[in-house]
């Protein structure tokens, strides 16, 4: 039995109400919200967000970690690899990048499910467009992450995957040039009447894969460019079961939309349930699976409703200058330099895996990690201690106003972590109000800034909320 | 094996420091020309007669040639040196061991920074190319965890800390206005300084020190050789310096209310120096007040009070220039302002006009005696948990 064994999303923190756009841009916007991606994360820090809730519930490693996004950080050169290393992953599990488009991800899912061994499908995207655009208003930022796999007692199958199908078309219905910021679309009606039969295809042939009839469907969740799409292919398809797609709350998510309506079916699905995801992307890709007894066993992470409901405003502003759409005068403090890369490759550990040492002595952990022992005593004699799903607590804090910020004023605290250590180290997704002595915090891996195109990762502190 | 220091062996025979303010129409080059002739000029020698020179600058330049060359120092042999904001004091610690090594008769330890040049605000630090998981933090946002966790380990509320750091900045801007080397001469209102801007945490502006262009210099000889050259020389007591391990940043036990590695350079310089009641020897004191919340620890630290009583005795007017303790005297590097690698070398300007009664009837302090002749200086670089420490004790007798 080969299929999903584990899964995970992740939904950045803030939310743009879209009724806030048309007063600055003149019009665009709509009703509802959409996620948005803070000034320190991208596609590969949202992916390794969603992957590191999803390794945790496993006793195994992948043998494989496909990326795909839309807008990754490099292009030249492999962004899965940093991914690769936060997530700790063994160096024999090859990390490839899928592409550019929202069907990469997809593609993953579906060649890790026609192939062997295990693979661990991670995607982000943060979704932007010219202001006041449908894309700037309808998109949304995410991460997800899929692991395809034989059933194994260390990695149990949750949702067999029974059945697959996909059509493939050439025509333009959005496009960007590489390295440009934004997208173009053509005209919605015109995408519409393209994919409704493609969709529909591709339905029907995977459940003849799966050998179901479509009234044992428990459920479908559509992928769609947009809601309109959406809408009328599950009329084409004549479906009453369709998942919400959650486009008031989060907005299409580009390349990680697939990864959160499948994520989203297998959060509401009962053992045994067949359920099936329908993504419409440069053709139709549908994947028909049927929860396993052990389905529950993998709501371990917060779920896509959950995190949809959570969240806290940013203003429209503040959503342009991070996206870079308004440029806002810095502190006028040094700009950060470049990371080395020599330096940056030999603190892998540390930079990426966030593994601390601990002195087998005295106990003690050094964030960062030392060679030799606080006391100057023993050389070379630490053990590692990873620390990235370890909590901690505000020892101290306090707001820097002047510090060089792509989103000034920084809040900085210094925490303790559980079982010892402690680090001063940006707090992130927090207003400075909201910051008290004695609050309980995780880790979380961002991107500190990019100079010269080299995005700098490193860990910062998240508030636990709730 | 142990720390034992210098005392009596050195002598300080002139000084010269420029003022410490925003000069734009001065480079680095003038900056060290005007400190270096104002102590050739207060020593009585020749440029030629200095046989060995140490050159403090943070970030100003490289190499001895920074200083060598705007001077036209010929075939001398010429250090540069650096301890972050104890860059000036560490050219003066190198330089006294030289002396009294026996190499040299005669050096000069300059300190001189160009922080105006940048066009940014506070001080800057360009680090060597690392990894990127550094901090980014200003100094002022590290010091700005240490007023709060010092009211609260000591239960001051923190309207008494607001009231005890706004008096340290209140002291020192009166002491600068009464200054004509200082960056600011201008007294300021506590409504003023507690109704600043915030630049960290509860920091405002005024609880932060001026940044300056600024150089200062010192010319020092074997102690027997002083009278050649000076009627009334400073002889150095104590050079203490200690450099932390950054263990503060990562040790879970570190409160943020005190500075350990100052605590144990004073330790350190009072052994030196043979001092054994620091609060009834020493007639004054410049201390590093980078911030306000600073320089109320360092009271501390230094043991002039007891832990958790400085914030008061501060408050009481204890370290005012006319009280029991006179601490930064000249404005310290609040209203005097902080050319980096200048400032330690300015704090022992102020200690060679004030023991010697040569700061001027405005600014003369009256706690020196012949029982009480001992002048302080500390300097510090770093912030808290990651920190350099330099003490000096100068005095006006040999022991």
């Amino acid at each position: 039995m080969r299929g999903i064994t584990a899964w995970a999303t992740y939904l950045p923190f803030r939310r743009l109400d879209r009724g806030d756009i048309a007063a600055v841009a003149g019009k665009g916007g709509g009703r509802g919200t959409r996620t948005v991606a803070s000034f320190d994360e991208d596609a590969t820090t949202m992916a390794v967000e969603a992957g590191r809730w999803a390794m945790r519930s496993l006793d195994s490693q992948p043998d494989l970690l496909l990326f795909g996004s839309v807008n990754p950080a490099y292009a030249d050169k492999t962004n899965a690899t940093a991914i690769h290393a936060a997530l700790r992953l063994n160096a024999s599990c090859g990390a490839f990048d899928l592409g550019l488009s929202p069907r990469s991800a997809l593609a993953g899912v579906l060649l890790a499910a026609k192939g062997a061994g295990s693979a661990l499908v991670v995607s982000g995207d943060i979704r932007t467009g010219l202001a006041g655009s449908v894309a700037e208003s309808a998109g949304g930022d995410a991460g997800a992450a899929i692991m395809i796999g034989d059933d194994s007692p260390e990695a149990p199958v949750l949702a067999e995957i029974i059945g697959t199908s996909s059509r493939t078309a050439e025509f333009v219905d959005r496009w960007r040039t590489p390295g440009e910021p934004h997208s173009k679309v053509w005209d919605e009606a015109f995408a519409q009447t393209m994919y409704i039969p493609l969709g529909s295809e591709a339905f029907h042939a995977a459940l003849v894969d799966a050998g179901v009839e479509a009234d044992q469907v428990a459920a479908v969740a559509i992928s769609a460019p947009t809601p309109r799409i959406s809408a009328a292919s599950a009329k084409n398809l004549g479906l009453s079961n369709v998942v919400d797609d959650f486009s008031q709350i989060v907005g299409q998510c580009g390349a990680a939309q697939p990864g959160l309506m499948l994520a989203h079916l297998l959060e509401s699905a009962s053992p045994r349930d067949i359920v099936v995801l329908v993504s419409l992307s440069d053709g139709a890709d549908v994947i028909v699976m049927r929860a396993a007894d052990a389905i529950a066993a993998g709501r371990h992470a917060p779920t896509v409703a959950d995190q949809a409901a959570a969240g806290a405003p940013v203003s429209y502003g503040k959503f342009l200058s991070w996206r870079g759409t308004l440029q806002v005068e810095p502190p006028r403090r040094p700009e950060p330099q470049r990371v080395s890369a020599t330096a940056a490759a030999r603190s892998n550990d540390w930079k990426f895996g966030f593994v601390a040492s601990v002195d087998p002595v005295t106990g003690s952990v050094h964030l960062p990690p030392l060679r030799v022992s606080a006391d100057g005593e023993r050389t070379d004699a630490m053990g590692q201690r990873p620390m990235a799903d370890v909590s901690a607590t505000i020892a101290t804090f306090t707001i820097d106003r002047v510090a060089f910020s792509p989103s000034p004023p920084i809040v900085f605290a210094v925490v303790d972590f559980d079982g010892g250590g402690r680090l001063p180290l940006e707090v992130c997704d927090c207003d400075e109000s909201e910051v008290e002595i004695g609050q309980r915090v995780d880790m979380t891996f961002r991107l500190l800034h990019t100079v010269d195109g080299i995005p700098n990762y490193f860990w910062k502190a998240r508030l636990q909320r709730g | 094996m142990g720390s034992h220091g210098i005392k009596d062996q050195i002598a300080i025979i002139g000084m010269g420091c420029t003022r410490f303010v925003e000069q734009w129409d001065k480079g680095l080059d003038d900056l060290i020309i005007s400190a270096a002739d104002a102590a050739y000029a207060s020593a009585g020698v020749d440029k030629s007669d200095v046989d060995a020179y140490w050159f403090g600058t943070a970030q100003g330049g490289m190499s001895g040639i920074t200083m060598a060359r705007p001077l036209q120092l010929q075939n001398k042999p010429v250090t540069r040196v650096e301890n972050y904001c104890a860059t000036g004091s560490e050219a003066l610690r190198q330089a006294a061991y030289a002396v009294a090594s026996g190499a040299y008769d005669i050096a000069m330890a300059l300190g001189a920074e160009k922080t105006k040049d940048s066009g940014f605000q506070g001080l800057n630090a360009t680090p060597p190319p690392n990894d990127g998981t550094g901090r980014t933090l200003t100094a002022a946002a590290m010091f700005s965890m240490v007023s709060p966790a010092y009211g609260q380990k000591y239960d001051v509320s923190s309207d008494e800390m607001r009231q005890a750091t706004a008096h340290v900045a209140q002291k020192n801007h009166a002491n600068g206005a009464r200054n004509p080397l200082a960056q600011f001469q201008r007294e300021v209102t506590l409504d003023t300084i507690c109704g600043s801007p915030t630049i960290a945490g509860d920091l405002g502006v005024f609880d932060c020190a001026g940044v300056a262009d600024g150089a200062a210099a010192v010319i020092i000889c074997r102690a027997e050789d002083a009278h050649k050259y000076c009627d009334d020389p400073l002889y150095i007591k104590a050079l203490s310096f200690v450099a932390g391990n950054g263990s503060g940043l990562t040790d879970p036990d570190y409160d943020y209310t005190t500075f350990p590695e100052i605590a144990a350079c004073a330790i350190d310089a009072y052994d030196q120096a043979g001092v054994t009641n620091p609060s009834a020897e020493i007639a004054m004191a410049e201390v590093h007040d980078c911030f306000t919340i600073t320089e109320v620890v360092l009271m501390e630290d230094l043991q002039f009070s007891e832990r958790g009583h400085a914030w008061r005795e501060m408050l009481d007017g204890r370290f005012d220039r006319q009280g029991d303790m006179p601490v930064n005297v000249d404005g310290g590097l609040k209203s005097f302002g902080h050319p980096v690698g200048a400032s330690g070398l300015r704090m022992l300007y102020e200690a060679w006009l004030q023991l010697r009664g040569k700061a001027g009837d405005e600014r003369q302090i009256e706690t020196v005696n012949p029982e009480r002749n001992l002048a302080l200086t500390h300097n510090l670089g770093g912030y808290p948990g990651e920190m350099v420490s330099f003490i000096a004790i100068v005095g006006t007798e040999l022991d």
